[in-house]
């Protein structure tokens, strides 16, 4: 018999029941809540009376509503302006005391990013299930945890029975092999490989990242690629354990200790596929062939290499996306063919649960170091993932390094991510951003997303425009950390 | 999820075909954080005078005397008779709730829009679909007689009038069981219980460390 991939292991080892029509209840071991897909959960608990199954399972933090801004911040949750924002960070606190589930309030160092701030406190561990209201959830497969994106109604269902209804998934296996050149980073291997297969090419599968050049990345580097499984369709992401994540998670605040630390890193060793596992596809990429990547398009697959352009409509494969490139550049406001590296920018965002983490900062920070943001930047904004991220970063004196810069050094959240919370795009604005979505309209009403790894995001607000990071002599390989 | 099993209330008459979820609960009320408090603002534009926004003190509105809901002998009533096509439109899910949080737990209608039909009964509502000649016969019958009620009989399928007649209907067997048992999607799953504690108890003695309290 063949082998089992780490994404077999991971569902037999949580596998409660397998029903007729093919569902399963798999049990979950963490879940991460915030406040805008927890509200209706919770008051769903409270209609049918029910409690939630497990207390310890549960951490939560506000991140998408919360302001970014140092004032604001100061003041607390009355610090948020619109009202609806606000209630929503409201009720999530209220919910948490009434239920009794720990919770990073807004001003706790430990607050930002859900995704950022489980693995962090070591809350996500090698081989537990993990699930958060959110898709960016894949995250946590980095850790070889399994972790799925769910809905609200979904939420209550693990709030209340510790369980998901789950249907097993087909295996995938995409395999970056040989070394990445200098400059070039985990954001730009995974939307590579998003521009390769496509937006729908995981739909149905769990992925799991192999090869040489994703072992070599470190935990922030492949947290960022498993991020963007969701991006390729895949609701599931997936790195087996080495020692990079076992030292990762050493000392971590919700991270074994003693014995039971050795114990669960003899456990955690098995937790990679199988030699002779056999997977449903396999697609393969050559790391040195992967050059910094820009996105044109209103769809992450809509990427390509600094030296490219954008291309024509006119030599499209077929009309289907033909048409769906002529409305991505007329939203874009790109000519066919123009140059990459003639997209001049308007804003710069650096941050997200992709890239808000120390070493993105730090990437950033050091093509910034000595140089200035271009006088035709509007805004160009720092907004680091964690409470714990800032202050890591300030002690580094990142934040002294962007200011001198000009750069705004935020306070954490998931900020102009997706611009819930006052940080938005202007209608045509072009932005280079280090988040995951470049849909219409996600970072502001008419707004222009390019997304890029933190280092070109930097090298572009000194520029003005998208620039080759490798040509920034100073920039050294970006995979020491 | 509420049981139901049988429902004795007084009947309201709502005369009118095709009424959509927007017209159920509009969709400014959708903002909310909640999936209680709707019933103020259920049929919000046919029972009050005035525009309706989210967070308003209702009591202070002014309220539409002709709207069936607003009228002393329709007070308290938790059963809804409607015309065709009842709950057509949007998606929402905040149309069941606004009706279940106003009081109400049967419609009877002759025909529901599918997404509602299915939002109803995961929300505990009972919808009930009879033949036009029916309906009609019992509008005319709630018209005629104040303080109208039904005796509905879930697990006989049959709805007793006043006058002592059955009507009899049918609903999905497995919907009945759900809603006889009040299993919502999470009440099926807890019939697992057993199950779900077992698998726990074993889970925890192999990995300990996954259910390491928080420091
Ligand atoms: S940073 Fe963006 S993608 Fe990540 S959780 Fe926040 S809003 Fe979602």
């Amino acid at each position: 018999m063949a082998g089992q991939t780490l994404y077999d292991k991971l569902w037999s080892q949580h596998l409660v029941k397998e029903r007729d029509d093919g569902t399963a209840l798999i049990y979950i071991d963490r879940q991460l809540l915030h406040e805008v897909t927890s509200p209706q959960a919770f008051e769903g608990l409270r209609l049918a009376g029910r409690k939630p199954w497990r207390l310890d399972a549960n951490l939560a933090t506000p991140d998408h509503n919360v302001p970014t801004t140092l004032a604001e911040r100061a003041e607390g949750n009355t610090g948020i302006k619109d009202p609806v924002s606000l209630i929503q960070v409201q009720t999530l606190d209220d919910n948490c005391e009434a239920f009794g589930i720990e919770e990073f309030r807004i001003n706790d160092a430990r607050q930002g990013i859900v995704h950022v701030v489980g693995p962090e406190q070591g809350a996500t561990l090698p081989g537990m299930t993990v699930v958060c209201g959110d898709s960016h959830t894949a995250t946590h497969g980095a850790f070889a945890a399994l972790s799925h994106g769910i809905g609200t109604s979904e939420v209550e269902h693990v709030l209340a029975t510790q369980c998901l209804l789950a249907q097993k998934m087909k295996n995938m296996q995409v395999r970056v092999e040989g070394k990445l050149g200098t400059g070039v980073t985990a954001k730009d291997i995974v939307l590579a490989v998003i521009g390769r297969i496509g937006t729908a090419g995981g739909t149905g599968y769990a992925i799991e990242f192999a090869g040489s050049a994703i072992r070599e990345l470190s935990m922030e580097g492949r947290m960022t690629v498993c991020n963007m499984a969701i991006e390729a369709g895949a609701r599931v992401g997936l790195i087996g354990v080495d020692d990079t994540t076992i030292e990762y998670l050493r000392n971590r605040p919700f991270a074994p200790s003693g014995e039971q630390w050795d114990a669960a890193v003899a456990n955690w060793r098995n937790l990679v596929s199988d030699d002779d596992a056999v997977f449903d596809k396999v697609v393969e990429i050559d790391a040195s062939e992967i050059e910094p990547q820009v996105s044109w398009g209103t769809s992450p697959e809509m990427v390509t290499g600094i030296s490219g352009e954008v291309p024509d409509p006119a030599e499209a494969p077929d009309e289907t996306v033909q048409r769906s490139y002529v409305r991505a550049l007329e939203y874009m406001g790109l000519a066919p063919k123009q140059r990459i590296t003639d997209i001049r920018l308007d804003k710069v965002f650096i941050g997200s649960c992709t890239n808000g983490r120390i070493e993105d900062l730090r990437e950033a920070a050091k093509v910034a170091k000595g140089k200035k943001v271009a006088d035709s930047i509007k805004l160009a904004m720092v907004v680091p993932g964690s409470g714990l991220v800032k202050r890591q970063a300030e002690a580094e004196g990142l934040d002294k390094l962007f200011l001198e810069a000009g750069f705004e050094w935020r306070e954490p959240g998931c900020s102009m991510c997706l611009a819930m919370n006052a940080d938005k795009l202007e209608p045509g604005e072009h932005c280079a951003s280090t988040s995951n979505r470049n849909f219409e309209g996600r970072q502001g009403y008419g707004g222009r997303t390019h997304l890029v790894s933190p280092a070109m995001a930097a090298a572009a607000a000194i520029a003005g425009h998208f620039v080759d990071v490798r040509q920034f002599a100073d920039v050294a390989p970006v995979q020491e950390a | 999820m509420q049981k139901f099993e049988r429902h004795q209330g007084l009947v309201a008459p709502l005369d009118r075909a095709n009424v959509d979820t927007d017209l159920i609960i509009p969709k400014q009320f959708l903002k909310s954080i909640k999936r209680t408090g709707f019933g103020v603002n259920l049929f919000d534009e046919l029972r009050y005078l005035d525009e309706g926004y989210p967070g308003q003190d209702v009591s202070k509105r002014p309220l539409n005397p002709g709207f069936v809901l607003n009228q002393d002998r329709y007070q308290g009533a938790s059963i809804l008779l409607a015309r065709r096509n009842f709950g057509c439109g949007s998606s929402r899910e905040h149309a069941p709730w606004a009706l279940a949080d106003f009081g109400f737990r049967v419609v009877i209608a002759p025909s529901f829009a599918d997404i509602f039909y299915n939002n109803s009964f995961k929300n505990g509502i009972l919808l009930i679909t009879l033949d036009e000649e029916t309906v009609d016969r019992l509008f005319k019958a709630v018209e005629a007689n104040e303080g109208y009620s039904l005796d509905i009989d879930l697990e006989h399928q049959r709805i007793v009038t006043p006058e002592g007649e059955l009507i009899e209907f049918s609903v999905d067997g497995f919907r009945k069981h759900c809603l006889l048992e009040g299993l919502d999607d999470i009440g099926l799953t807890l019939q697992d219980e057993p199950a779900i504690r077992s698998f726990e108890q074993r889970h925890r003695e192999a990995r300990p460390w996954l259910f390491r309290q928080a420091p």
